[in-house]
């Protein structure tokens, strides 16, 4: 199966979140050591990013207070990138020295969301961002953006295509590199999804998208299929499925990278990344959890003993 | 560009029940019947009329057929291996039988210890009786983008049963990926070859989750025409294949993204979700239906 034929890409990139929106999200935490575990695991599946932790105050997210640590102790394999969460200039300070060499800020379509989740407008939140955007570029460190709620809020339901461009635009502008943009509560189809893109892609290059979809109303895999159809060849993704979903409770949150490599394999498209060892790095982390896999990839290849 | 309408075909209480470990009794499987039928779906699939030695979950198909409210309306199909159960299904009130093909050699003899040839002369008996008794028959062709047994399957031989069993007087076309391991690669690969031999007004697309492809499968299949599509309340049924994994795909969750996508179903996701509320307390088990696990606040 030829994925040029059918207009898709020939490579995709997945950006493995588990270490960070994963762990972030699950409800038991993880020691230091596993987390570093994990992430190594990771680093040798042929994955070229893995988000490692966010540099965001203990208070906020226990399950990150111990990022220092992470970053400093995890192996860093030639060839991977490994972005960190720092939402203002005092967490962009402290991953640099760290020795982070690429980080992420974290944009919402929604105005209701932002105050919820950061308690501030989307533009205050825009120029703590601006902020770091203008140290990292004075030290030659790229910067992802993240826009969360681009199919859907928790708070203001629906959210239209206009504004996740607008705020997509403002990162795009003020130098990042590439927007990820997520559907944080899963709720997005194929069709908001298209709709979504068709706003965004009118400001933004394609080539510098990335899709961040959360599987809770189990339509990830179809809106990432969408999204590389219209041309986005950078995909997020989180080992095993780890994180569940804040807003409803015991449902799930991301899409499991197993599941989205097995269908980007049978697309002939090509990832560079070993399905096995990812199931692996996968087992380690839900043996490490007590927790049963997100994963369906995985969940159907231990059962029929093809492991 | 995607069709305006799609066709639900609910399997739930056929295809789901029977590969669920605990059964349910008859009065259950009516009221699972009764209540699917108030949710606007048009084809509910009723039971299999299959000797209960092979499948025990299926032993009351009799007095579930005479049992359910038959809405005006609504297609209440159900399985026919063989002339016997033809019979059997035709006096029990059946006015839609299916009858069950698959595109592996190996399978077939596995399942229904025959080869692919000799099912399809079987089948061609029940096809006599229903086209003398005016009761359409719709084709299933298992296995479509693999087999447990034989691996890979070639997308020509699926088309090759399907011709055969569409030609015999099927009029629809199920395509089934029993294992679940199809991707939008398979899949558009496979229903390139067939829409060569089946118009593709006479397809469906049967998917299993077992791999969380299913979705993605499908919407495939929608963007090269396909408007039919099967599915499992609550995503009843597991795979026989791979101990503890998902099988069918959940109406519900398929029903979310049709509606997604401006296409119009006839379904209410609200009564869908009751539903299989009712037959997971029933079964005591959790749906397998994240639209139906996300929209549970408790």
């Amino acid at each position: 199966q030829e994925p040029q034929a059918s207009g898709l890409p020939e490579y995709i990139k997945i950006v493995e979140v588990g270490p960070r929106d994963g762990l972030q999200n699950e409800k038991v935490i993880v020691p230091t050591d596993i987390k570093i575990e994990l992430i190594n695991q990771l680093s040798k599946t042929g994955l070229p990013v893995v988000e490692v932790t966010s540099f965001v105050s203990s208070k906020w997210v226990p399950q990150m207070a111990d990022h220092k640590e992470v970053m400093r102790g995890i192996e860093r394999h030639p060839g991977v990138q490994y972005p960190v969460l720092t939402p203002n200039l005092q967490g962009f300070h402290s991953a640099i020295a760290s020795g982070a060499t690429e980080v992420s800020v974290f944009g919402a379509a929604s105005e209701s969301f932002s105050k919820m989740n950061i308690n501030c407008s989307i533009e205050e939140s825009i120029e703590k961002f601006e902020e770091v955007a203008k140290s990292a570029r004075n030290m030659n460190i790229p910067v992802r953006g993240y826009v969360s709620c681009a199919l859907g809020c928790p708070y203001e339901g629906n959210i239209i295509p206009a504004k996740v461009a607008e705020v997509s635009k403002r990162l795009y502008s003020m130098g990042c590199y590439e927007i990820s943009l997520g559907d944080t509560i899963g709720v997005g189809t194929p069709g908001s999804m298209k709709k979504m893109l068709e706003a965004v892609m009118k400001e933004i290059p394609v080539s510098a998208l990335a899709v961040h979809c959360h599987d809770t109303y189990g339509q990830a895999l179809a809106n990432i299929l969408t999204a590389i159809q219209m041309g986005v060849s950078v995909v997020d993704s989180s080992v095993s499925g780890l994180g569940g979903c804040p807003y409803a409770k015991g449902a799930t949150g991301n899409v499991a990278t197993e599941d989205v490599i097995y269908m980007l394999n049978g697309l002939g498209i090509n990832t560079g990344v070993n399905l096995y060892a990812v199931m692996e790095a996968g087992n380690f982390i839900c043996t490490a959890l007590n927790k049963k896999t997100n994963s369906k990839v995985a969940q159907a290849s231990f059962n029929t003993g093809t492991i | 560009a995607y069709p305006k309408r799609v066709k639900v075909v609910e399997v739930g209480p056929r295809d789901g029940l029977q590969n669920e470990k605990n059964v349910v009794p008859t009065p259950v499987k009516i009221s699972l019947i009764n209540m699917l039928s108030e949710t606007g779906l048009q084809v509910i699939e009723a039971t299999s009329f299959v000797s209960p030695k092979w499948v025990p979950q299926m032993a009351d198909h009799t007095e579930v057929m005479q049992g359910i409210n038959k809405v005006p309306g609504i297609s209440y199909p159900v399985l026919t291996p063989n002339l016997k159960g033809f019979q059997a299904a035709v006096a029990a009130g059946a006015k839609e039988v299916s009858i069950f093909g698959a595109a592996s050699e190996l399978f077939t003899k596995k399942n229904i210890n025959c080869s692919i040839e000799e099912s399809l002369e079987r089948f061609s008996e029940v096809m006599a009786a229903a086209r003398a008794a005016n009761i359409p028959v719709r084709g299933y062709v298992s296995c479509v983008l693999g087999c447990p047994y034989e691996g890979k399957i070639s997308a020509a031989k699926v088309a090759e049963v399907s011709k055969k069993m569409y030609s015999m007087g099927c009029y629809e076309i199920s395509l089934g990926d029993t294992i679940g391991v199809g991707t939008p690669g398979s899949m558009r690969e496979m229903l390139t070859l067939v829409m060569k031999e089946v118009p593709v007004g006479a397809l469906a697309v049967h998917c299993h989750d077992t791999y969380g492809q299913a979705l993605a499968n499908i919407l495939v299949a929608l963007q090269m025409g396909v408007s039919v599509v099967d599915a499992s309340v609550a995503g009843l049924g597991g795979c026989p294949y791979a101990q503890g994994a998902s099988g069918n795909v959940a109406t519900e969750d398929l029903v979310y993204m049709l509606h997604g996508l401006g296409i119009h179903t006839g379904v209410d996701l609200q009564k869908l979700m009751d539903t299989g509320t009712f037959i997971c307390n029933a079964l005591n088990r959790r749906t397998n239906s994240k639209v139906s696990q996300a929209s549970c606040r408790l």
